[in-house]
């Protein structure tokens, strides 16, 4: 041996893994650093993923947490007779026909009371939903007594104003250390208020810096665009808007004008609210919105600026209707409650009336089909090719083709149920059979292969068990094979009814995206789907409709991962080992 | 090394000697396998007597689990496996066109190499047999034939007060007398063992060849085996296969200590194998 290790001999010397020499020591450190490098990788992957998904799951929930509450005005109303049931008649019909909207109108009108002109009231009446007196139609076809007595009731409220109070971006300023006395010269209508002390100098000089800053930014925008070589035509109502805020800044006048594009001043006076229109350091002229109970002089500090520091151009809400909605909310008329109509209730145009249950209802009664349909054919299929066919070429034919199936496009089966099944069969489109059918076609490659590989998994032992006690195939296919493969038949038919229920794409193909109010309550009912509802709702400009947007898509997850945790659950529970 | 046999071998053939049956149960004349383009079995002509424990032994690979499996039409399942020649059970042939291979399979079972109990419990290991072929007519026959068989493969007693557990937490030599349980509870004419004991330690060896011993005398039995001195202790005759032949059948105790071939004697004198 020590002649080999000294290199006496001419065969070349097989050498064997040193401690100590450089080389070696040089060789583990790469495989430490190799190895190293690796799990950098590996957790930088994971943690890269692990970002988007927490990035996803957060967007979504913050986004959908509000869809699933709505605000609403709790107040007592007088169910006046007159506006339901004039003849007293008091049977259903005839209450359910009433008109409680009206009723709504005028709880509201009590709440705030004063309010003239037809502008304001109708600024006033926009803040209910058009659903607003359903709570209590409800109520009153509950108990028919109720009519011509004080209920207290819910009274929805619109999106608009739903959506701004569940929005905190318009912040609200107020000022109370008000310095002179102010004196309104009327209660309602135009009015101006002339106060003691020049309150309103720093107000007009901060709405001289935001007009200079607003100039300055459309200046700058002029440059960038004339730099990019915009022609001095499309620039010129920019030019002018900027020449028209120099002017407005620039001027020494005391007395400012304000617009819908700066920040909205409003002064509380008297139980009454104006809003300002233009102002000089010690007078302001305006509009009264809510009245004022006299044009007594108001002691300094009893009287307030409001701020409304987004401007009236860019809230769905104006400064009437917000006014409306704070005095309500000073009043503490208003609540937020858990919006369980989310899923008693189809959809609408209105975004506070709008719910899921007709996705919901439709999906399932899609999925219904589905299932009836895959799970006995798909594993019915896998069995007899896994088990029973002759393996020739019409076998290896069939089994590329199912495998190939599974990577179709989902929108070429929607074309397929489209031309088939609507235009060949002509079942009725939009309808949830229809659904399930071209979700059976998309779904089955996926079960038969799932099915095969657990039929595949179930070791060759028990079979031949089963043969060795004179069972015959079909037996020890049925009585053996089959119920071992169960757990992963299940497994797979649930992961294929998950896929089946976040498609969309064929279901638009076959109808399935048309605005339906209705909550199916058969499978050839026009119906949509979740997923589908989702898309409808994320393509509507409303606010409320994204926050629905995001509620429906966590709905859809949450029943996904039911799905999922269901398929996890059961093969835990029937995994066996032998 | 001296051809001196096996103390152990001289003591068990003794025994076995006094026990052999004449009549043959199974007849299988020029018997050829091919596993498609592999002719795995040539020309095997082999005798079985009735009521006796016959061992097939040779190397790996020489044919001995291909001929066994012959015999209940275990093959049937290989697609790309063909069998010519005649294999005759009590003078009919078993590969006649007219006759089941499920209901042959019935008549002949068969004990494997791994212990392979149904994911089910040991109740239902027992009583499968025997509910497929209707061979209880009601419940309490069926509890009879159940603890009949157990008690025959001599696990009744470990067993007995935990029916409804599941077969396969019982040990390996356990599940192994549980497959044997399950075989007899339909009452085969032909028990076929492949290789039976070569998952098992030796103290489950030991009673697995006990009880062959005390079953021999209700069936015939045929053991493929790849120890000699099992071989030796268990069975009656004893058939030597090299590859695809058989090479030399006989009386255990001339195989083993006058084997008429050079190639048996270099085999169970552990010249190769």
């Amino acid at each position: 041996m020590t002649d080999l290790t000294a290199g006496g001999v001419n065969a070349p010397a097989i050498r064997r893994v040193e401690f100590d020499t450089e080389e070696a020591k040089a060789r583990l450190r790469r495989r430490y650093r190799s190895e190293f490098r690796f799990k950098v990788y590996g957790f930088a992957a994971l943690a890269v993923t692990t970002t988007f998904l927490l990035l996803l799951l957060s967007s979504i929930v913050s986004k959908g947490i509000p869809g699933f509450f709505q605000n609403v005005i709790v107040t007592d109303v007088l169910v006046d007779a007159g506006k339901i049931d004039p003849e007293g008649k008091g049977d259903a019909a005839t209450l359910r026909a009433g008109d409680y909207t009206a009723i709504a109108r005028a709880a509201l009108a009590e709440a705030i009371p004063g309010i003239e002109g037809r502008q304001l009231k109708k600024e006033l009446n926009g803040l209910l939903s058009s659903g607003a007196g359903d709570a209590l139609r409800e109520q009153v076809l509950a108990d028919p007594s109720l009519v011509g007595q004080r209920v207290k009731t819910q009274l929805l409220l619109a999106d608009e104003a739903d959506v701004f109070l569940k929005d905190s971006s318009t912040t609200i300023r107020t000022i109370a250390d008000t310095r002179g006395i102010a004196t309104p010269t009327g209660t309602t209508g135009d009015v101006t208020i002339f106060v003691g002390a020049n309150d309103f100098a720093d107000d007009i000089a901060e709405v001289k810096a935001e007009l200079k800053a607003k100039a300055a930014a459309i200046m700058e925008t002029i440059e960038r665009r004339k730099a990019r070589g915009a022609g001095p035509e499309s620039l010129r109502d920019l030019e002018r808007e900027a020449a028209d805020l120099r002017i407005r800044y620039e001027a020494a006048a005391t007395s400012e004008t304000l617009d819908s594009k700066t920040p909205s001043r409003l002064v509380a006076i008297n139980g009454g609210i104006v809003k300002v229109k233009e102002m000089t350091p010690t007078l302001v002229k305006g509009e009264v919105i809510i009245p004022l109970t006299s044009t007594a002089d108001a002691a300094p500090g009893t009287w307030q600026i409001r701020v409304y520091e987004k401007p009236e151009s860019n809230r769905n809400l104006n400064d009437r209707g917000l006014t409306f909605l704070e005095a309500l909310k000073a009043k503490g008329l208003v609540e937020n409650r858990f919006n369980w109509a989310f899923f008693t209730t189809g959809d609408s145009r209105e975004a506070e009336l709008a719910g899921i249950q007709g996705a919901l209802v439709g999906s399932i009664l899609t999925l219904l089909v589905t299932i009836g349909l895959c799970l006995p054919i798909g594993v019915l299929a896998a069995i007899y090719l896994e088990e029973f066919a002759p393996k020739n070429r019409m076998t290896e034919l069939i089994e590329i083709n199912i495998n190939n199936l599974a990577a179709v496009p989902s929108i070429v089966f929607g074309l397929l149920g489209l031309a088939v099944f609507l235009n060949f069969f002509n079942l009725p489109r939009s309808a949830p059979l229809v659904g399930g059918l071209v979700l059976a076609l998309l779904v089955l490659p996926t079960i038969i292969i799932a099915s095969r590989a657990a039929l595949k998994s179930v070791p060759p032992s028990i079979r031949e068990a089963a043969l060795g006690v004179g069972a015959s195939h079909q037996q020890a296919v049925f009585h053996h094979v089959l119920p071992l493969a169960m757990p992963g038949i299940m497994t797979g038919t649930i992961i294929g009814m998950a896929h089946a229920l976040g498609e969309t794409a064929p279901l638009l193909m076959i109808g399935m995206i048309a605005f339906i109010v209705d909550v199916p309550t058969s499978l050839t009912q026009a119906a949509t789907v979740l997923p589908v509802q989702i898309f409808l709702w994320s393509d509507l400009p409303e606010p409320a409709f994204k926050m629905k947007t995001a509620a429906a898509i966590m709905v859809l997850l949450a029943v996904l991962f039911v799905m999922n945790g269901l398929a996890i659950w059961l093969r835990k529970k029937f995994e066996r080992r032998w | 090394m001296d051809m001196r046999p096996d103390p152990l071998i001289m003591m068990t053939t003794q025994t076995a000697q006094a026990t052999v049956a004449a009549k043959p149960k199974i007849v299988a004349r020029n018997v050829n396998v091919f596993y498609g383009e592999k002719h795995a079995l040539k020309d095997v002509s082999v005798d079985i007597p009735e009521r006796s424990v016959t061992s097939f032994i040779g190397p790996s690979g020489c044919g001995k689990s291909t001929f066994l499996r012959c015999i209940n039409r275990m093959n049937d399942t290989v697609p790309s496996c063909r069998v010519e020649g005649t294999i005759l059970i009590d003078g009919k042939d078993i590969y006649d066109p007219a006759l089941d291979p499920v209901q042959l399979r019935a008549r002949v079972g068969m004990v494997f190499q791994k212990p392979n109990p149904f994911p089910k419990s040991i109740y239902d290991n027992v009583a499968y047999g025997p509910r497929i072929h209707g061979l209880s007519r009601s419940k309490g026959e069926l509890d009879q034939i159940v603890e009949a068989s157990l008690r025959k493969a001599s696990l009744w007693e470990e067993v007995k007060d935990r029916l409804t557990d599941s077969g396969t937490g019982l040990s390996g030599g356990q599940q192994q007398r549980l497959c044997i349980a399950r075989t007899i509870a339909i009452n085969p004419e032909i028990i076929l063992m492949d290789e039976p004991c070569s998952a098992l330690d030796p103290i489950a060896t030991a009673r697995i060849e006990e009880l062959m011993e005390e079953l021999r005398h209700n069936f015939t039995i045929v053991i493929v085996t790849h120890s000699m001195q099992q071989a030796a202790r268990v069975s009656q005759q004893t058939a030597f296969f090299h590859l695809g032949h058989v090479v030399e059948v006989g009386e255990t105790p001339q195989i083993f200590t006058n084997p008429t071939d050079k190639r048996t004697q270099d085999y169970i004198t552990g010249r190769f194998g």
